[in-house]
């Protein structure tokens, strides 16, 4: 237990204090079932946790999910392979671009479309400032849980910057359905670019700003450090994937490792959890990549950037099929690092307008089956601390 | 030269001596497995020094002409390569080994399957549904699926009587 490891005030010495420890640990009482949710605000939408305690202290955590189920994979077998996209953008709200993008890729490679450099570099832009987007929801709805109000009002700000480009983009602030297969919905507004230009020097200084107002705030810090420890070996069995893993320690991110619409071309580091204030592959670690992460977005974006505007305009529409009502036959895998990790979407096609089968593998899904094996010996405060470092969204797990 | 799916088809049915089929026309090739080799199969691909598929990415449950099949999506690190094993059950009560004890990541997406196709998964240590309620009737992502009109008596399909009307023109045929 981590009650022992603290900094003892002036005159109580350790023994006393191991003592009081061992006489709270002796009791054991009644065991209590406690419902968490689904209302709970700290549970990030819809999920229950059925957890079973000893006092303070959780025994077992059965996660009950399917609140927000709406058996997307059912819909996408009624719907033309175009209409799906829309859906898809519904899954992790908070991404949409990269959900988008996980689903156009995975039906051009089934179909053999290849885009422009162009459009690619558009979708690399505009999934990058999504990223950014996502990671200050989760970055600043994390504070919120641990108490902190300020810096979610700080970060909801620059968020809006970024929805307001969106808006100005694709008419939509939330769920864009801006990748379609083949190319995008839209070309880019006249001095768009400029404005994406304008907002990276407003951005850069909110990260030392976010650093100094929360991330290594002490109080902060003393909530995560050390807390609900999810080790490497224990994130690649349970297929936690992302900023999760990457937290663990694990330098795995599948722009880098398996690089899709022109990532391979473009300088970015993969940050990684160190246990800098504590153990590796605690909460504080995995709040800390996507902080980090945030910071090597803008600088994809700012490459990005510099090709577009050397670029000719081109019709970013040029690659759409004609039509969908004959498509090449086969089934595949395919994943892409949204933001919350690992994004596959397992597309089978007969060769007939709608897809057979479309199995979205959600990375939050997978992330969150990892609750039952770390939380036992948790505090219930400390739950709170783990749901919000693992950054689900329940639009993905239940789809 | 990293090992290639034809490479891993022939380790494994040397391995399990069965001669293995591959599908190599789809995009991505399958290796086609045997429902009781499953788990002689699986403990194999992890635990062999030179395949190591030690993380399971997907399982997805399909159905082909009334058949039903999973398809496990494994990845190694250490060749690297992704790989897909299909998986088919048969009859009217369709049933697959479980493989969570091997890869704890299939806990989820196995109980996943079953809540959508009814794939029993044997041997599986908390078998139920996982995205439907516990009482639901039936398997939606079945082909020949009729949801219901009520239950317990809230309106759950739209147009009927007390729910919603939406007029259903605009869904494509």
């Amino acid at each position: 237990m981590t009650t022992r490891d603290v900094d003892l005030p002036v005159g109580l010495t350790p023994e006393k204090w191991y003592e009081a420890v061992d006489a709270i640990e002796s009791v054991h009482g009644e065991k209590m079932v406690l419902q968490m949710g689904p209302q709970h605000p700290a549970t990030h939408g819809v999920l229950r946790l059925e957890l079973e305690t000893d006092g303070e202290l959780i025994v077992k955590a059965t996660p009950h999910i399917g609140y927000l189920h709406r058996c997307f994979e059912k819909v996408c077998e009624n719907m033309t392979w175009p209409q799906v996209v829309p859906y898809t953008d519904r899954l992790d709200y908070c991404g949409s671009m990269n959900n988008n993008l996980g689903y156009v890729l995975g039906a051009e490679k089934l179909f053999s479309i290849e885009v422009s450099e162009r459009v690619q570099t558009i979708r690399v832009l505009v999934c990058e400032m999504n990223r950014i987007a996502s990671h200050l929801v989760a970055v600043g709805t994390y504070g919120l849980d641990i108490g902190a109000w300020t810096p979610f009002l700080f970060l909801f700000q620059a968020r809006e910057h970024i929805l307001d480009l969106f808006d100005e983009l694709c008419g939509g602030r939330l769920l864009y359905n801006y990748i379609w297969i083949g190319g995008l919905s839209h070309d880019l507004p006249d001095g768009w670019l400029k404005k994406v230009r304008k907002f990276i020097p407003y951005f850069e200084p909110r990260i030392p700003e976010l650093n100094s107002l929360l991330s290594y705030n002490k109080i902060f810090v003393e909530r995560l450090a050390n807390v609900a420890v999810i080790p490497a070996d224990l994130a690649i069995r349970y297929g936690v994937t992302g900023p999760n893993l990457r937290g663990a320690g694990v330098a795995w991110d599948l722009r880098k490792a398996e690089p899709y619409s022109g990532y391979e071309t473009y300088e970015f580091e993969i940050p990684v959890g160190r246990g800098e204030v504590g153990t590796v592959g605690d909460c504080f670690d995995r709040y800390i990549v996507r902080v980090n992460e945030m910071v090597q977005s803008i600088r994809i974006i700012e490459q990005a950037l510099d090709r577009l505007e050397k670029m000719e305009k081109d019709d970013v529409q040029a690659a759409i099929p004609k039509t969908f009502a004959k498509v090449p036959i086969g089934e595949l895998y395919f994943r892409t690092e949204a933001t919350k990790g690992e994004l596959g979407f397992y597309i089978i096609s007969d060769g007939k307008q709608k897809p057979n089968r479309l199995k979205c593998r959600a990375p939050s899904f997978c992330a969150l089956s990892v609750i039952p094996e770390v939380s036992p010996g948790l505090l219930i405060a400390d739950m709170v601390a783990l749901i919000g470092s693992l950054d689900v969204v329940l639009g993905e797990v239940d789809r | 030269m990293p090992l290639t799916i034809e490479d891993v088809a022939t380790r494994l049915s040397t391995q399990l001596n069965i001669s293995l089929s591959l599908e190599p026309n789809s995009p991505a090739p399958l290796i086609i497995i045997p429902a009781d080799l499953l788990r002689d199969a699986s403990k194999f691909l992890r635990d062999d020094d030179a395949l190591r598929f030690e993380s399971l990415n997907c399982i997805t449950g399909v159905e082909r002409a009334g058949a039903y099949e999973i398809v496990i999506t494994l990845y190694s690190a250490t060749i690297p390569l992704m790989l897909n094993l299909k998986v088919k059950a048969t009859g009217e009560d369709p049933a697959i080994p479980s493989v969570t004890d091997i890869w704890p990541a299939a806990d989820w997406h196995e109980r996943e399957v079953f809540d959508m196709f009814g794939i029993r998964f044997e041997g599986h240590y908390d078998h139920r549904r996982i995205l439907c309620a516990d009482d639901w009737e039936g398997f939606p992502l079945r082909k020949d699926y009729q949801p219901p009109l009520f239950f317990h008596n809230i309106p759950v399909t739209v147009n009927v009587p007390g729910g919603l009307q939406i007029p259903l023109t605009r869904i494509a045929k």
